[in-house]
């Protein structure tokens, strides 16, 4: 994997958290690190933030902040019902970036690394360049693209580079391993796996693939691997603890602050950090 | 045949054309993507497939579909000769049959039981289900719930073929919508089904292979125009919502030099007004379902609403190999209006007794308006895609034929008499 041996960034605030090194404290915990999705404007752009930082107060180790988008093919209905109302409430890509900039100046215990995850047609808008000059600028500590392949980032790979950012890019159980390869090497921080074939959302039980998954991406070369797709337990985020480095749970977090505010997804946090924090080995 | 590589000069056989198209998917569906672009490529090269493809296209669709003069129509459009390419006479009622009888054989190749695909006006979802009840594959059919509502007999149509139609009430509700919740179903099935999708947009392979199953449109049309006319036209004009009848006629085209191509696009109530299907005259660069084309979207990226009183033109993005055609000048693109459209729709009905589908009458529209520019000289090639049996409804409203209450009032009546004294009665 090409990342770079530093875990930080310089801004001119100062030293820029990346999730990298979350992940990395977290596994000198002895434990996998819990990441976060909740849309940027949902429910609103102030009561995104301040749930967000509750959450990390409750355990959140990563931050994956969802820029809202029109055509979320990846997303299930949760997620997707989620981005229409942060849209309807006029979430612009301005207001993103502006949440990552409260977020990542967030009082320490309320602070923690904050990835964007955004679909491709708003970064290409924006121009890729600029939105990581702004994005870097902001404090965010990278980019998570589920609908941008490796081999058709050149523009991105040279902007993240060029400041610095994070970038992570999906594995799916259908990757061949020459793919698995080619991704975990485009990676830089960390590489997510998506436990199943199909799009966000709570299951059941986790993909049975994910840990293979996990561990064939490793082989190719990835040096820490997050899954994602269908955590929504203690019990699940415990089981997935046993085999990946981060824990990534979306769907669950936005249902719980849909339905009960900031103090039902404190609470979900809390179960899902006990999780993370006792993996089944 | 219709699946040979024949455009070389262009070199378009995907990925890109020029700097459009690409994959913008998610990664999961990378491996299926490469499987389809690989059995594709085999069965192109396969006289086998093409042989079976061949057969079906002239004892299931009838091919080759007709090429009809239209002289009373033509008196409208500044005296210059005008030829239809009926694909409205094809089984099914439109060209979506070419492409779906394609795929569907593909699916079979890969060994896939079940097909998905979108659908706008209801024309390609039809023609799915109806491929699908041929091959004996299970067929599901996403649809806008705005659209299901104002296609309901198109919606009839395919459950009556045993296709499933599952109505997509996020988002817009409408055909954008219908092709996001398509790509859900794909990444969760994608071991046994595949999806047909209706256009020459979305990922690599899917623009160059169902232009290539279109092609035969053109091929047939331009030997027609040969020996009827006895040289080629000078325009070649079809309406573009995705693109797919429009590059099918096209493509035979493209070497020849002196022949005008014409792409029509819905421009609703007018590109100015913004309230428009005009992705080329009125979009920019963008990535919408899986490829990089000229879409309709805000500042911040976001897909607009796109506007058009044809279901089958309603769509914010265009097929990636148009958004270079238009790039490159070898195309034109001219916007349509709602009102146009429909004035082009009455004329052919009144004048050659043949009732276009809406999306074809923007093709109409635009020979109309260029065959004035041509004079009595010029001869235009136009495609008419699709038959307007399903429009009917919606045009009789437009051209006050009937009032929604007299529509509402004598459904109303033929729903609550027994069926022994409705049968029949309807089409």
């Amino acid at each position: 994997m090409s990342a770079p041996t530093s875990t930080t960034g310089s801004t001119p605030s100062g030293t820029r958290l990346t999730s990298a090194s979350a992940v990395d404290a977290a596994r000198a915990e002895g434990r996998a690190a819990l990441v976060g999705y909740v849309p940027a404007g949902f429910p609103d752009q102030r009561g995104c933030v301040d749930a967000l930082r509750a959450s990390v107060a409750a355990g959140l180790d990563v931050i994956e902040l969802g820029l809202p988008y029109s055509d979320p093919v990846m997303d299930g209905p949760v997620i997707q019902a989620a981005a229409e109302t942060a849209l309807r409430g006029g979430t612009r890509i301005r207001h993103v970036l502006e949440s990552v900039e409260r977020l990542a100046s967030a009082p320490e215990g309320e602070r923690a690394p904050v990835l964007v995850m955004s679909y491709w047609a708003p970064v290409l808008r924006y121009g890729p360049a600029a939105f990581a000059r702004d994005l870097a600028s902001a404090g965010g500590a990278g980019l998570i693209t589920p609908d941008l392949v490796p081999d058709e980032a050149g523009e991105w790979m040279a902007a993240s580079d060029e400041h610095g950012l994070e970038r992570v890019f999906l594995v799916a159980p259908s990757s061949t391993p020459a793919r698995l390869a080619s991704t975990a090497a485009a990676c830089r921080g960390w590489t997510y796996a998506a436990s199943t074939m199909g799009v966000t959302g709570t299951r059941s039980s986790v993909g049975s693939a994910a840990a293979g998954l996990v561990e064939a991406t490793r082989a190719a070369g990835a040096e820490r691997v997050c899954v994602g797709l269908g955590v929504s337990t203690a019990a699940q985020a415990s089981e997935v603890a046993g085999y990946a480095d981060g824990v990534i749970v979306g769907s669950a977090l936005v249902r719980a602050l849909s339905e009960g505010g900031t103090a039902a997804l404190e609470a979900v946090v809390r179960d899902l950090a006990a999780g993370v924090a006792s993996p089944s080995r | 045949m219709t699946a040979q590589p024949v455009f070389e000069r262009f070199g378009a056989r995907g990925p890109y054309f020029g700097e459009f198209g690409g994959r913008f998917v998610p990664e999961a569906l990378i491996a299926a993507l490469d499987e389809l672009d690989a059995e594709y490529t085999r069965a192109a090269a396969d006289p086998a497939f093409a042989a079976e493809l061949e057969r079906l296209q002239r004892e299931y669709t009838g091919r080759p579909s007709i090429l009809t003069e239209v002289p009373r129509f033509a008196e409208h459009a500044g005296g210059a000769r005008v030829l239809l390419k009926r694909e409205d006479l094809n089984h099914t009622g439109s060209h979506k049959i070419n492409n779906v009888l394609g795929q569907a054989l593909l699916t079979k190749r890969m060994g896939k039981t079940r097909v998905i695909a979108e659908t706008g006006a209801g024309q390609h979802g039809v023609a799915t289900a109806t491929a699908a009840a041929l091959m004996g594959l299970e067929c599901v059919v996403y649809m806008g719930k705005v659209d299901t509502e104002r296609q309901a007999l198109n919606v009839a149509r395919m459950r009556l073929l045993g296709a499933e139609v599952v109505p997509v009430s996020t988002g817009t509700a409408t055909l954008k919508d219908a092709l996001n919740e398509a790509f859900r179903d794909w990444v969760a099935h994608v071991d046994d089904t595949h999806y047909v999708l209706g256009t020459v947009a979305g990922p690599h392979p899917f623009p160059a292979m169902v232009r290539d199953f279109h092609r035969t449109i053109g091929v047939e049309a331009r030997a027609q125009v040969l020996d009827r006319v006895g040289r080629l036209p000078d325009v070649v004009a079809a309406c573009v919502g995705g693109g797919s009848n429009a590059i099918g006629i096209f493509h035979a085209f493209i070497e020849d030099e002196g022949v005008r191509l014409l792409g029509l696009e819905a421009a609703g109530d007018g590109v100015e007004t913004g309230r428009h299907a005009a992705s080329i005259t009125g979009g920019v660069s963008g990535v919408l379902h899986g490829a990089r084309s000229l879409v309709l979207q805000d500042d911040d990226g976001q897909t607009l609403d796109s506007h058009s009183i044809s279901a089958g033109l309603d769509y914010p993005g265009v097929g990636p190999e148009h958004a270079f055609l238009a790039s490159t000048g070898r195309a034109e693109y001219r916007p349509v209006t709602d009102a146009e459209a429909m004035e082009a729709f009455g004329l052919l009905c009144r004048t050659e007794g043949i009732i276009p589908a809406i999306e074809s009458a923007h093709a109409l529209a635009g020979a109309l308006r260029v065959g004035r520019e041509l004079g009595p000289d010029g001869v235009v090639l136009v495609n008419l895609s699709g038959r307007g049996d399903k429009d009917v409804d919606t045009a009789a409203r437009w051209f006050g034929l009937v009032s929604d209450a007299d529509l509402v009032a004598s459904e109303a009546e033929r729903v609550s008499a027994p069926v022994s004294e409705t049968e029949g009665s309807g089409w």
